[in-house]
Formats: C-alpha cells, structure tokens, sequence
C-alpha cells in the first residue's frame, strides 16, 4: 500500500496495521526518514517538500510492484509526506513484511533507495542564508544501481 | 497538451502547469524543449543546463528522444531528491 500525505504518522501504528490478521508474517523491517538540522554545514530549521501528484502515486505504486516481483512479500507500505516539515519530523517510512528476515531487509532496503531516485519529489531547505533546492546526490543513483538486474 | 514544471524550473518559468498546442515541427522532448527556450528569458533560464533537466511524458520518466504528441502531459523537473 501506498500513501502521500500532508499529515504525520505514527510509525507503531503503520506496523500494526501492516501485519494485523497476517499469521504467515515472520518478520517486519522498516525504515523512517527525518529531516536533518545540518545540510552542507549549514543548519536548516525546515525543509518544504513539493511533489507531482499523479505520478507520485504511479511511480511509489510500480516500485512496491517491483519489491513484490523480487522478494516473497506478505506486505509493503510506502508512506511519504509533502509540505512543510521542520527539523526532526519524519518525512517517509517505507516497510516490508515476509515470512523470513532476509526478504524484508532487503525488500525494505530496495524499496527505500528505488523510491530516492524515481519518485518525484523534491526538497528545498530553509537556513539562516534563505532557501535552497537540495540537489540530486550520486550517492543515491549508486544506490538504486546496486538494485539492477544482473 | 499539458505542460508542467516544478521546484526550480517552475519558479524561473513562472509556470506551474500550461496547455500548449503542438509545435509545428515538434515530435520529441528535445524539439519540445528547443521550443520552450524561445519563449522568453525564463524559459531560456530555466532549460539553460539541460543536464539537470528530467522529463516525464503522461507520468513515466523518459528521456530526450521520447516521442510528444497533441494529448500527452509533458512534465519538467530536476533530479529528485524526496526520501
């Protein structure tokens, strides 16, 4: 399941209800980002998020498609928030349920580096010294690279 | 079509969303984007480096050479950065 949303969640809550009536669930693996109060030694006290609604749901939806096509999943859950977020709050939390360990780590970590690289959303922080667009890091492409299909 | 911007590229374009009838001329991003740059100083800015421009044609992402037509939405943006 997928969701864009303005609001917060709760992270214990997300996890209940992922699992909830599933007996065949072994294990949950899930992953929470926040907004950081330092960007290139700058401190940033909040960060708006824009994004493209239409293909923000297409895209999240295919890359959880893509998790369930290469990992035995009994559940996923992409949450990721847009608007305005201050330092500290959650901005995305993606997790990955299965009968064993090994596919909800890794199912969990795919889910999270796909979804740096191809959902399309973007940041931009507020310092002291104004607003800026975050930029893109290679970081993230390499990545979502170690996920390609040999 | 429909043509849309965001985060940096829709502040130097000073558009969010517009609906535009196929260039003459016009079959692929590339010649789409071509177009744009002549339509005014923001446009010119806003495609300026091209390399950090990404597309999307009807929601999936492309590249240069994909193909636009009269009732696609064509959509610019930057290098994503959510997570």
């Amino acid at each position: 399941m997928i969701r864009v949303q303005e609001d917060d969640f709760d992270p214990g809550l997300e996890l209940e209800k992922l699992t909830e009536g599933n007996l065949a669930i072994g294990g949950v693996c899930s992953f929470i980002g926040l907004v950081r109060d330092f960007a290139g030694g700058e401190n940033v006290s909040a960060m708006t998020l824009e994004h493209y609604p239409g293909m923000t749901e297409k895209q999240l939806e295919a890359i959880e498609q893509e998790a369930c096509a290469r990992w035995p999943l009994d559940a996923t859950l992409i949450v990721h928030r847009y608007g305005r977020l201050d330092a500290g709050d959650r901005i995305v939390f993606v997790a990955a349920a299965s009968a064993h360990r090994e596919a909800a780590f890794e199912a969990c970590h795919f889910l999270i580096d796909w979804l740096k690289t191809k959902a399309p959303f973007w940041k931009k922080e507020t310092a002291a010294s104004g607003e800026q667009w975050v930029e893109a890091k290679e970081a993230d492409d390499a990545a979502t690279k170690r996920w390609d299909k040999v | 079509m429909k043509v849309l911007y965001f985060a940096w590229l829709k502040e130097k374009t000073g558009v969010g969303q517009e609906d535009l009838s196929l260039p003459e001329g016009v079959s692929d991003v590339a010649g789409l984007v071509a177009w744009l740059k002549g339509r005014g100083d923001g446009y010119a800015e806003a495609f300026a480096d091209e390399t950090v421009v990404r597309v999307a044609v009807n929601q999936e992402h492309v590249d240069v050479s994909h193909g636009v037509s009269d009732g696609d939405e064509v959509a610019f943006f930057p290098p994503v950065t959510g997570g």
